[in-house]
């Protein structure tokens, strides 16, 4: 099966679904650049290229390129939506939320709801995640939480190519709005993709590696990161179980609890915020659901609770690394022992 | 533009039929039937019906807290939509939206909506999905003087601008944005002029004439379905409620809302015009009006006797986890 990078692979999806279906459409800024300009037209192709060459297949009609507009884009895309269209809008940085937020929380993803039953939104905003630039404290978040907290969205967070292309597929199959989140580091990143279009279903969490001693929840970057820690615990005979929800909204809670009530102890971790996060989330459902279970306090690794720094020194800090997962691991697995 | 008979009457009927609608709102409201809150629009009948005349049912429009008058206007059935407002099962949103939130799109009416200035990209989408599939039709947002100063409303603008979208935005300067005056609120005091700095044709008229309403909303139409991009009407209209039903209306000027009804009732208005000219006389229009009381008689009572919710609804329609 052929390699391909998360941004060949988000590319590879999109393209597919546009041909399928003629109300996909691609919105945002700078989808393809170059928009009343002297020079080349396609010019950017998304900031870091993931819907390059859409423009050229599928022209203005459907790449379409607006000012830098956030309410507007969302606002659109939710329109369009409801209307009849499938678009899938870009927010470059998830952190623009703080911009056009309403549109999503308050119209989007109320609409089925509010209107009794009577209207589809399907609407994807694909946006990018994540530290580790140096793009600090406004270009950086991991913003996952929010959306997942807000009812009637959904939330997809994929941590490797083949998940990527299978998750952007359903999500613009899916009739509901559905935040798509890449993280920014992880475009290169390669893994063996069907060059045929495929589904993976959303509330389906993949179990990266198994073990019986600890389990270990991750999302996005730090599903690498808790697979370097394991690698290492795993000479000192720790086995853990590594689990990747794959989407925060609809979340998989029977493959949490199964490998939880297996293992007695958990890990999650998180390169958000610790506040009203998914590792704070997972971590309440562990205790009420799996209680008896438990052998040792739920752990949770994630950033602190400040902005993200500019100070690449600074931001090695902040991230949550392979050390400091494993640490966390050994500090649960020896407890009670 | 020349209006025929059954035109002529049709207007006068929606216009009254919101007149009443809310006026019966207003009256329940009162007494305790209706939940939650309630815009009234009565007093701005024209700007929805001088718009929405010129719409078909797959035009779409997304309207604001004060919705009933372009639900009903742009076809929405007044029986459903006072259900809605009772919060019954039958209502239009399965009583699930209320009058803040009323919706029907097959009648092409994206919603009132709870915030101030949340329709205007919504109706950019509209126009897009429009001229993205060739269709056609276009779609329509009103806001108040509120909404105009909303930066949604200036991205929307633009963005109708820069994709040259068949999108329409109406704005009903009612001169009060909750209590504040728009005088003080809208810094250049020229809501239609702003409109045009973002380039768009804008016109202003007055909401007491039905007929400048309605031409100039035909020009507006005509040029979005023709593929030459938005346009802008600002009506200048009135209120006769407060904000919301219950509002003390302590802003108000001495006798204000009575000088309102006397000088500004669009509904009067166009009794006075078409009796002038000829067009109708005085004894159809009571007709029309006998006939709308019936029929909003007939909603109340329909609501008040319909079922509440089943409470499965609570879940339904929305992906739920936990």
């Amino acid at each position: 099966m052929p390699l391909k990078s998360i941004r060949q692979a988000l590319n590879e999806a999109l393209a597919q679904e546009m041909r399928r279906d003629p109300r996909v459409v691609v919105i945002g800024e700078d989808v393809a650049g170059g928009a009343g300009s002297q020079g080349q037209r396609d010019a950017y192709g998304g900031v870091l290229g993931v819907t390059k060459g859409l423009f050229g297949e599928f022209g203005e009609s459907r790449v379409i390129d607006t000012p830098i507009t956030e309410s507007a884009i969302m606002g659109a895309a939710a329109g369009a939506a409801v209307t009849g269209l499938r678009p899938v809008a870009e927010l470059m940085f998830c952190d623009f939320l703080g911009v056009c937020f309403d549109q999503i929380l308050n119209q989007a993803a109320k609409f089925r709801y509010m209107f009794g039953g009577k209207a589809k939104t399907p609407l994807v905003i694909r946006t990018m995640i994540g530290a580790g630039r140096s793009a600090a404290a406004q270009h950086s978040q991991s913003l996952y939480h929010i959306f997942t907290s807000v009812p009637g969205l959904k939330c997809v967070v994929p941590s490797n190519a083949y998940d990527a292309k299978g998750l952007l597929i359903e999500a613009i199959r899916d009739d509901d709005p559905v935040i798509f989140c890449e993280h920014k580091l992880m475009y290169d990143l390669r893994a063996e993709v069907p060059d045929e279009p495929y589904t993976i279903p959303f509330g389906e969490a993949n179990i990266v590696r198994d073990g019986d001693d600890v389990t270990v929840i991750a999302l996005a970057r730090m599903v690498r990161y808790a697979d370097e820690a394991i690698d290492a615990l795993a000479k000192e005979g720790i086995e853990c179980e590594l689990i990747d929800p794959r989407t925060t909204s609809p979340l998989d809670e029977d493959t949490i609890l199964e490998s939880v009530e297996r293992t007695g102890r958990l890990v999650v971790v998180d390169e958000a915020t610790p506040r009203c996060s998914m590792a704070a989330d997972i971590a309440a459902l562990v205790a009420d659901k799996a209680f008896a279970s438990l052998k040792a306090p739920v752990k949770r690794v994630t950033a602190p609770h400040t902005p993200v720094p500019f100070a690449p020194s600074l931001e090695k800090l902040y991230i949550p690394s392979p050390e400091r997962i494993a640490d966390a691991v050994r500090e649960v697995h020896r407890y009670g022992r | 533009m020349q209006l025929s008979r059954e035109e002529l009457i049709r207007a006068y009927r929606d216009m009254a039929t919101i007149r009443r609608f809310e006026e019966r709102v207003q009256e329940e409201f009162s007494k305790g039937g209706i939940p939650g809150f309630v815009h009234l629009y009565a007093g701005e009948e024209a700007a929805a019906v001088g718009v929405c005349m010129h719409l078909g049912p797959q035009d779409y429009i997304a309207s604001t807290h004060r919705g009933h008058g372009h639900s009903i206007a742009k076809g929405c059935d007044p029986t459903l939509m006072m259900q809605e407002l009772f919060a019954k099962k039958t209502g239009l949103c399965d009583g699930k939206g209320g009058s803040m939130h009323i919706a029907d799109l097959d009648r092409g009416m994206l919603g009132a909506n709870g915030i101030v200035g949340g329709g205007p990209p919504l109706v950019i989408g509209a126009a897009l999905t429009a001229k993205t599939l060739g269709r056609n039709t276009v779609a329509a947002s009103f806001t108040g003087d509120g909404g105009s100063n909303q930066g949604t409303t200036f991205e929307a603008m633009n963005m109708a601008v820069v994709l040259k979208l068949p999108a329409i935005f109406v704005f009903e300067n009612n001169q009060y944005g909750e209590g504040t005056a728009f005088e003080y609120a809208v810094g250049s005091r020229d809501i239609a002029g702003r409109a045009a700095g973002f380039g768009l044709p804008a016109a202003k008229v007055s909401g007491d004439d039905f007929f400048a309403v309605h031409e100039a909303a035909r020009e507006a139409v005509e040029r979005a379905r023709a593929g030459e991009g938005p346009s802008a009407i600002e009506v200048d209209t009135c209120r006769f409620y407060g904000h919301h039903s219950g509002d003390a209306q302590l802003y108000r000027g001495k006798d204000e809302v009575r000088r309102l009804r006397e000088d500004r009732d669009c509904l009067q208005h166009f009794r006075r015009r078409v009796g002038e000219a000829g067009l109708l006389d005085g004894s159809e229009l009571d007709r029309v009006e006998g006939e709308v009381v019936a029929l909003i008689d007939h909603a109340v009572e329909v609501a008040r006797a319909a079922p509440l919710p089943d409470t499965e609804a609570l879940l339904r329609d929305v992906y739920v986890s936990y």
